[in-house]
């Protein structure tokens, strides 16, 4: 047990690092940017504290604010999808998810894909509806949603496989 | 009240998703009210310290670019001092600090943003070296933006390219006044407006900050004029101004304090009241 806790904050301050030092730096065309940082949030264990899981996304959003100057829009964003990820659980690996331990980290099956695809997609439309907050940006949000969301799944499936090679 | 407690242990995730959730809604309607939210900025000292090391390492990739931007600024002061004629008009440093009301401070920027509609920078100066809120900032080619935060070794400094930033500037030929803001769509160029109509204006004419400005000294190059929009329901112009200043790639700094700030504010402030 200790040693989960002990990965989840190792992966915690690895995470938040990458992003700043690295992803937040990116900006393809200009204003794409990737945020895989919610890694922690999807690969946390599926059968814990929820409210552990609620106070620790609170956290990590709040870091991510600090370092980039944006009030608390991270947080209100990784505090839902902390929120709603029973319900994407469901969604993706039908009613019975809590008996089959369900392990993101293995091999890539449209369930998993599933799961991490509207994760991510629910994670950056409330980031940049709240982070840009004006209506008249409208169709710049639903672009920019759309274009970091693929990045991001994108890097997040590459960075799970990177760290966890399947054992088959 | 028994049942107050198990309403609340059983929907105990619930309150507490709504609690976190209230606390970061608020903390971003506070960020995207002018006055901001002090606790939340890249101003303090873990923030700080991350950064000034990633930026440690970005330096050395733009070094050349910027020993030349520095370079080229020192050889046109060095014209500006030989081709003085006249040697009494040498100002003594005596002279300068009775009569100068800019003050100086030299920093750098440790980390920089353009992709959002509210971009902000982090800069390695703080109130102990004299950085206070609301202070200039620019670098040799021009206007780069205003001091928002300060703590004791950084500062965030909110950038031109800020859909909230305000800037009064004005055409460098003809004196028209304007307000110079950004409409969030190209980190290249930024808008002037509130132009009067009689203005004459003209592709290609400089911009510079105005005298209305008390943050900035009058004259600071800002861009030049890129693409005229003229509004029929409006007496005014807007402009596009192409920035002298690449917003992306940003090294070191000039922040600059106006001394009588306080007291243009002050008598403004008194002459508003009666």
């Amino acid at each position: 047990m200790s040693s989960a806790v002990f990965l989840n904050i190792i992966r915690f301050i690895l995470l938040i690092l990458a992003q700043v030092a690295i992803f937040n730096k990116i900006n393809l065309f200009g204003f794409v940017n990737p945020f895989p940082y919610i890694l922690f949030i999807l690969l946390y264990p599926v059968n814990s504290n929820k409210n552990g899981l609620l106070v620790a996304s609170f956290l990590l959003g709040i870091a991510m604010d600090m370092f980039s100057n944006s009030g608390g829009v991270h947080a209100a964003a990784c505090v839902t999808l902390a929120y709603l990820r029973p319900t994407f659980f469901k969604f993706s690996f039908g009613l019975s998810y809590e008996y089959q331990t369900v392990k993101i980290n293995e091999r890539l099956t449209p369930e998993r894909f599933s799961f991490i695809l509207i994760s991510v997609l629910t994670h950056h439309l409330i980031l940049f509806l709240l982070e840009i907050f004006r209506f008249s940006f409208f169709w710049n949000i639903l672009l920019r949603t759309i274009l970091s969301t693929i990045f991001t799944l994108a890097l997040c499936i590459i960075l799970i496989y990177l760290f966890k090679p399947s054992k088959n | 009240m028994q049942q107050l407690f198990v309403y609340i242990f059983k929907n105990s995730t619930r309150l507490l998703f709504l609690l976190l959730l209230v606390l970061s809604l608020s903390l971003t309607i506070q960020s995207h009210s002018f006055h901001r939210s002090k606790v939340i900025s890249s101003a303090n000292v873990v923030t700080g310290n991350v950064y000034e090391r990633i930026n440690t390492v970005n330096e050395y990739l733009n070094l050349k670019d910027e020993n030349e931007g520095l370079a080229s600024e020192n050889a046109r002061l060095k014209s500006l001092l030989f081709n003085i004629k006249d040697t009494t008009k040498i100002i003594d440093k005596a002279m300068m600090s009775s009569f100068g009301n800019y003050k100086v401070i030299q920093s750098k920027i440790i980390n920089n943003s353009y992709s959002v509609p509210e971009n902000f920078l982090t800069i390695n100066a703080g109130s102990l070296k004299g950085v206070n809120p609301d202070m200039g900032v620019m670098n040799s080619k021009g206007i780069i933006g205003i001091i928002e935060h300060t703590s004791k070794n950084y500062a965030t400094v909110i950038s031109v390219l800020n859909v909230k930033s305000q800037i009064n500037a004005k055409i460098k030929k003809t004196s028209h006044f304007g307000t110079l803001r950004w409409n969030g769509k190209n980190t290249g160029f930024v808008q002037l407006i509130d132009v009067p109509r009689l203005a004459t204006v003209k592709k290609g004419d400089t911009i510079v900050t105005g005298a209305q400005s008390t943050v900035f000294p009058e004259n600071i190059n800002i861009g030049t004029i890129y693409k005229i929009y003229t509004d029929d329901k409006t007496n005014y112009f807007t402009i596009d101004i192409k920035l002298f200043n690449d917003m992306t790639s940003l090294g070191h700094i000039y922040i600059i304090e106006n001394q009588d700030r306080k007291e243009v504010l002050e008598l403004e402030a008194l002459t508003k009241d009666e």
